[in-house]
Order: C-alpha cells, then structure tokens, then sequence
C-alpha cells in the first residue's frame, strides 16, 4: 500500500431546501480508486466541477467518503484518534493564498503548523528555517504577507505545511489565482520539494503545462477518473483530452495537428526542444524545410 | 479615511522600551493610569511627568510623532478643560455677565489637573502601542489573562480572534475600496445625498463585503484545521514570553514610581 490509497470512494453532497429536508445528492466522487506511492508527483486534471477538489479533501480528512475507504499513511481516515496524525502526514495547501495565511509576519505563519503540533520552541525555528529555505522565501521571513506577491504568498503556504513535516503534499489548484509568473514560481517551488525533499506531491490542477513533469497523471471527469498514465500517454490521446473540455499544451497540440497532416512525428511530444528535434529529424528524412518548423520556436 | 487613525499604530524602532516583555508594558500602563488618579498636589504630576519623559527618551519615538496622535483628543480636551474651568465652584477670581459665569481659583487648578492627566493617559497608553507589536500585545493579554480560564473565559480562543482580526483588517479594506469601486462604475453614489441616502447607498457595499468575509472565514477555519490547529490545548509556542533581567529592572522602576508618585502626590 502507498502512502495514499482510496477504495472505491464515493462521495456525495446532500442537497436540502430551505427547511433542511433531503432533496437529493450530488455525487461528486464516484467509484474512485488509486494508490500513490511514497515519493511520487501525482497529478490530477479536470474541468471545474469534475470532483477533483473533493477528492483532494479526501486527502487530509476534511471530508469522508459516504462509501469506500481513504487510507493516509496506512491509517483509515475516518479513525477518529488519527484525525491529526492524517493532517500531519497529509498537508494540504488550498486556492486563496490570502485565506490560509493566519500569521501577520512570514515566519509567524510558517511556524503555526508546528505549534499546533506542540514542537519545541527550538525546533519550530529550525523547521521554519528549512521550510522558508526550501522554497526560496527566506530573505522575506519578517515581511507582512500582505506585502507579498501572489506565487511569493503561495510559497508562504507550502513552506507552511512543509514545517509540519508532512510526507505528502496535497496542492489544490494553488496556482488558480495567480498570474503567469507566479504560476512559474510555485511550480517550480512544488518541483523542488519533489526532486530534493522527495515529497510526495498531489497537485491539482487545469493548467496542462504543470502537469508535464509528474510521475502520473489521473484525469477525472464527473467524479470519476477518465484517463489514468504517464504524461506522455495522457497527451498521446489529444482526442480524448478534447472530448473531456481539457486544453493540450500549444506544443502537443502544434505536433499532433502536424502529424494529422501526415508529418511522422513521435506521439505525446511534451516541450518544445522535444519538437524541436523531431522536426530537425524529420527534416533530414525528408529533406525538405517544413515553415512550420520556425513556429515552435515561439509558441 | 480608515487608513489615517493612528490609533494602536506601531512605531519601528529598536528600543529597549521595544524590547521589553508586552505583559511589562501593559501591567506598566494599567498602573500607570491608575496612579494618575490618585494624585492631588502638583508634585504627583511632576514625577508622573518625569516617569513618562525617561520613558519616552528610552523608547527613541520622536515626541513629535507622540504629540501628532494627540490631535485626535484636542477637542474633547478642550470642553473638559472648559467645563471644570467655568463650573466648579469656589472662590470666584474673575466674573462675566453679572456674575452667572465666573472663574474660581478651585476651577483653574481643577481644570489644570484634569488636563494633565487626559495628557499623560493618552500619552501613556500611546506609549504602549507604539512600542509594542499588536501580535506580542495579544500574546502579553493572552498570558496574563490566562488565570481568567478558571472562570471558563476562553482566553486563548479570543486572543487568536483579535490576532486574526489584525491580520485581515487590511485585507478587509482593500476588499471595500474594490467593491466601492465596482459599485460606482455601476452607477453607485456614496458621496452625494443626505444622511439617511447615504446610510441607504452603504448597502451595496456592506452586503458583498459581509459574504466575502464569511466566504474568507470559512476558508481560513479549514485552512487552520488542515494544519492541525485544535485550540490552546498542547500548542507551543514559537515566541514563547520569558522575563528577561531588564523586565526585572523594568518593574522595578515602575515599583519605585509608584511609591514616590502615590507618597508624595497625595501629601
């Protein structure tokens, strides 16, 4: 068993009129099973409201499943007296950057996962050193958040449950609200914990581009998964992706529209030196100059 | 306009004053006022005076800065000092209009004192938060209120409240002055129209701003718990408060004024 497995879960939101009776229910997870191995980058794709946030919810023991099961770290989720060991081991970081921030200074905030914890003194301050080191935020430790960027508040809040210790990360579309460049920061930060800390990291997302360096990659779609697999079969399946109202990255989509044309590139390209080279193959092969050849270079 | 009360403001420098234990500063200023009270010469005034001019020359705040925030009382200031001035009754020193308004000597020595002390407990208190850090106020109250749990008050619960509030007051304004905004560009008047249009014309602005603050409470309580927050119960504490030797030397001055303040002040 990974570090996260689900059974089977199914979970459904009750919906009830104004004096509280049961009108009916949502399913917003259905039949969902998967294992996560301990130290991968698991990635999950989907639209809005494909149940992919409530999956993730899953995750960190906020909600329970109405049926199946959700084991953190071996332990059921739904154990009442694991509750805190589940969240420890479990971290969760959430959409808003602005809403998960509780402490007035950086390093403030940083340090509350671990007082809640009971740490000693001394050992919070060494954590929340090597948390804020960890994603490139030392230097602001006694900024106000207020002060800070989007991506720069949003890697407040990974080194934040990072201080915790956690052996999994669970990322809820936390680039959702950022601009371009903090996108770029947070998910480089997010790659880093992977790569060096070996952290178990489950981002959640709908920008394909994230999702280019995970280990797997689970698609859902009305609560159940879709597609299950490396990056490069997910993208191999342009169709598919498509069908499920999801966008390909410009390179994917730029190959796979040029091998519908009848050019012999390799499926699932994924970047665009990738491309690149193909093209330069392809080239040779065919000894003829493709124009479309300079476009890649500038998506 | 929220933005300019300098009230509670804090002022950066690297003090001692600064550096004192917040429980110090605020049982210093509790007594501090208190002790104004109890004075009924001049001299009582002259060490309180002198306490709060090492006090501030300690802490390195420009007096200029200090006097600034006193603006804000200068009228109440003004009708207490008129008040005691022109209705205390005694001998009278000077009368005007026959004799129904007058001026004692009582009133004048009353409405000096009085003055006096508005002064010093503005002053003393300003001293407090200029000095001291809101999150390392809260934390001070937090612990000495902390004997209060006997009684069932949950001291830790409304000092993560207040701590809390600090943090999201900017939030806050940022989010009013955007709706504000937004509701103009709709045709919205906050500006024209009489007390009770303007008090109508505030509706559209309180209501999304109530919905956003409850969506942003719900958000950070599931935050909170994702990072095993539980309440006080077994929490540590990242800056722990630990008297150091200079809050020794601290409460001592404060003993020392008390003693003269109060002996001397009440001859």
């Amino acid at each position: 068993m990974g570090i996260i497995k689900a059974q089977d879960v199914v979970y459904e939101y009750v919906k009830r009129d104004e004096e509280g009776n049961v009108e009916g229910s949502i399913r917003a997870v259905d039949q969902v099973s998967l294992d996560i191995e301990q130290g991968d980058f698991i990635a999950i794709l989907g639209h809005n409201g494909s149940g992919k946030s409530t999956l993730a919810k899953h995750m960190n023991a906020i909600l329970y499943p109405t049926e199946g099961c959700v084991w953190v770290d071996g332990k059921d989720t739904r154990a009442e007296e694991e509750l805190w060991n589940i969240r420890q081991s479990a971290g969760m970081v959430f959409q808003n950057p602005d809403n998960q921030i509780i402490g007035q200074v950086v390093e403030e905030d940083v340090g509350f996962g671990p007082e809640n914890m009971g740490v000693p003194t001394k050992e919070i301050w060494e954590r929340v050193e090597e948390s804020l080191k960890a994603v490139g935020m030392y230097q602001y430790r006694k900024h106000s958040p207020n002060k800070l960027s989007g991506g720069q508040k949003q890697r407040v809040s990974i080194a934040g449950v990072l201080a915790m210790h956690p052996k999994c990360i669970v990322l809820d579309e936390p680039t959702a609200m950022l601009d371009p460049n903090g996108r770029k920061e947070v998910v480089r930060a997010v790659r880093a914990l992977n790569d060096v800390e070996k952290i178990t990291v489950i981002l959640i997302t709908h920008y394909m581009e994230e999702i280019v360096h995970a280990d797997k990659v689970f698609v859902m779609d009305q609560g159940r998964i879709a597609m299950e697999g490396t990056p490069r079969e997910i993208f191999s399946r342009v169709e598919e992706l498509k069908a499920l109202r999801l966008d390909v990255p410009q390179v994917t989509l730029l190959a796979y529209e040029l091998q519908k044309q009848g050019l012999d590139l390799p499926r699932g390209i994924l970047t665009i030196p990738e491309l690149v080279a193909a093209l330069e193959r392809e080239k040779g092969s065919l000894k003829k100059d493709t124009p479309e050849g300079k476009d890649k270079k500038c998506p | 306009m929220l933005r300019d009360i300098t009230l509670g403001q804090y002022y950066q420098t690297d003090s001692v004053i600064h550096r004192l234990d917040p429980r110090v500063k605020l049982g210093g200023t509790l007594l501090f006022i208190i002790s104004l009270f109890f004075f009924q010469n001049m001299w009582g005034y002259v060490i309180a005076a002198a306490f709060l001019a090492l006090v501030i020359h300690l802490s390195t705040v420009p007096f200029r800065y200090i006097v600034k925030g006193m603006r804000a009382i200068l009228f109440l200031l003004l009708i207490t000092v008129a008040f005691n001035l022109f209705l205390t009754p005694g001998t009278p020193l000077v009368s005007f209009f026959g004799g129904h308004v007058r001026i004692t000597y009582e009133g004048i020595r009353l409405a000096v004192f009085i003055a006096l002390r508005l002064c010093f407990l503005i002053i003393g208190s300003s001293m407090m938060t200029l000095t001291t850090t809101p999150n390392n106020l809260t934390d001070g109250m937090e612990k000495m209120l902390r004997p209060l749990k006997l009684f069932k008050v949950p001291v830790h619960e409304v000092a993560m409240m207040m701590s809390i509030a600090l943090r999201f007051i900017p939030i806050l304004l940022e989010e009013t002055d955007k709706i504000m905004k937004a509701q103009i560009a709709r045709g919205a008047d906050f500006e024209s129209g009489k007390l009770v249009q303007r008090a109508k014309a505030m509706v559209p602005l309180l209501v999304p701003l109530f919905i956003s603050a409850f969506r942003r409470a719900n958000d950070l309580a599931l935050a909170m718990e994702a990072r095993c927050y539980r309440g006080g119960e077994g929490r540590a504490k990242m800056k722990p408060l630990i008297y150091q030797k200079r809050d020794g030397i601290a409460y001592l001055c404060l003993g020392l004024y008390l003693v003269a303040g109060i002996g001397i002040g009440r001859l």
